[in-house]
């Protein structure tokens, strides 16, 4: 037990003294998913918003094909975007495994499905209420898009919040990816799995607390947005 | 009243004659493997409202619909002026629903935003905007979320968003019917204000008073044709048809 409480200080000392070991690593994890979530967010926003208006051969096996990749195991990613990019794969001639960059396509692939499903859901709801109105309109299906994606603006922000958090806590694809080499592709989940096998409880200590705070921010503007919409009866 | 050195936006649109009068032929509407529309004959012509009043089920809100273009019909033909339904023709028509349809956006956002759809450029938007909640008395409003106005003023909203397209022809499905009575007169008031402007108003009612104090004709269904169609004061007065008769003494039109 006092060898936990000692981690347990050491890990604290770590955040407050900004180790540059901790730091670096904190940046990597933020870099990879927030860039990851920032291109999920684009084609999930395309792609919800489309599957909810354009009437289509498919579009119900669409939908449910993308549902159902909302629970990908992130291995699963991984171990699709290795064959991809492994030097026999169709995208080997790139060199890009064991990069950030590869670590980015495994969650943009994990985390669209999420983002597109829940756009799609978003959309739909809302098309059920203004599909008249807006043809009365005159509007496109183009215009009923953008109309939608951004009359859904506060679920979208809720949808992409869940992606980051997905994202943010995976280990498996980027492990596999990237491969957690210090100083390159090492995230904070990667780490975590190794220092506490190597018996450095404080660092994956520290790390699991930046985690957990990542993960109660993410909760409370989900919460702060929710309660946003509502006062505006935008929900 | 128009100032011919004033470019106007729409001018063509507004000064081309209105497309009237409509012409429905043996209209046939199908949805479910039932026939809600069997056979329908109508003819509205330009000047004064029409009302369209029945029983529920009588296919009221479908012919409003299908003379809007947002549905299809199974057989039959809707003429306008002569010329079927297109593109150009639902660019010069508008409709209020039963229950409100507001964007999640402003007040102001909510005018602004059916403006742009018909392809009215911005500086010209901004006008049509305050013109048409000064109308709704509703300029205190332009920034309120719409969606938390009250049901009257929301309505109110939907009304002066689609006058605010100039329309020839406004269609109106019920919408007063969940309104107390003072927000009722406020729609009245824009509807009558509308219609002397040259709007052609069809509107679907179930309140006797609101198409006595409205309408110059009615036109009467039941079972998804026309039984009756003549001026309001003889409808009122001496209807024709029994079903019409029964339904104005409250009776059940079976």
């Amino acid at each position: 037990m006092t060898d936990f409480i000692d981690a347990f200080k050491t890990a604290l000392g770590l955040i407050v003294t900004l180790d540059p070991n901790l730091v670096e690593i904190l940046f990597l994890s933020l870099k990879v998913s927030l860039t990851a979530v920032a291109i999920a967010s684009l084609l999930g926003f395309a792609i919800g918003g489309a599957l909810a208006v354009y009437r289509f051969p498919g579009r119900g096996t669409v939908s449910a094909i993308l549902s159902a990749l909302m629970g990908l195991p992130p291995v699963v990613a991984g171990l699709i975007v290795y064959l991809l990019l492994s030097n026999v794969g169709p995208l080997g001639v790139l060199q890009l495994l064991y990069t950030p960059t590869a670590m980015i396509i495994a969650q943009v692939i994990l985390v669209t499905p999420i983002i597109g499903a829940l756009t799609r859901q978003a959309c739909e709801d809302l098309l059920e209420e203004y599909d008249e109105q807006l043809r009365s309109l005159g509007a496109s299906s183009g215009a009923i898009v953008v109309t939608l994606l951004w009359d859904g603006r506060y679920r979208l922000i809720t949808a992409v919040l869940a992606g980051f958090g997905r994202a943010i806590a995976e280990v498996g694809a980027v492990m596999i990816v990237g491969g957690n080499i210090d100083h390159v592709t090492r995230t904070m989940t990667t780490a975590i799995a190794l220092e506490t096998s190597k018996g450095n409880i404080a660092l994956a200590l520290a790390l699991g607390i930046l985690l957990l705070a990542i993960a109660f921010a993410v909760n409370a503007t989900l919460i702060g947005v929710q309660r946003l919409a509502n006062r505006l009866a935008y929900a | 009243m128009l100032d011919p050195t004033t470019p106007l936006q729409g001018l063509g649109d507004r000064l081309a004659a209105p497309p009237l009068p409509v012409e429905v032929r043996s209209l046939v509407y199908e949805t479910g493997g039932k026939r809600v529309i069997d056979g329908l004959d109508v003819t509205i012509d330009s000047g004064g409202m029409t009302a369209i009043m029945g029983p529920n089920g009588a296919g009221k809100s479908i012919l409003l619909r299908l003379l809007h273009g947002l549905i299809v019909p199974t057989a039959g033909d809707i003429l306008w002026a002569g010329r079927t339904m297109d593109r150009q023709l639902a660019r010069r028509q508008a409709m209020v629903f039963q229950r409100p349809v507001l964007l999640r956006r402003s007040v102001a956002a909510n005018v602004s935003h059916a403006l742009g759809l018909r392809g009215i450029v911005r500086p010209e938007r901004a006008i049509r905007v305050d013109e048409a909640l000064k109308l709704a008395g509703l300029e205190a409003h332009a920034t309120t979320p719409a969606r938390v106005l009250s049901g009257g003023e929301q309505q109110r909203l939907c009304l002066a968003r689609a006058l605010s397209l100039e329309p020839d022809v406004l269609f109106l499905d019920e919408p007063t019917s969940s309104l107390d009575p003072t927000s009722t007169l406020a729609i009245e008031r824009l509807l009558l204000g509308a219609q002397r402007r040259g709007i052609k108003i069809i509107l679907v009612t179930h309140d006797i008073g609101q198409a006595r104090r409205l309408a110059r004709d009615v036109i009467f269904m039941h079972r998804g044709r026309v039984i009756e169609h003549q001026d309001c004061e003889g409808f009122f007065e001496h209807p024709r048809s029994d079903g019409a008769r029964a339904f104005l003494n409250g009776g059940l039109v079976l």
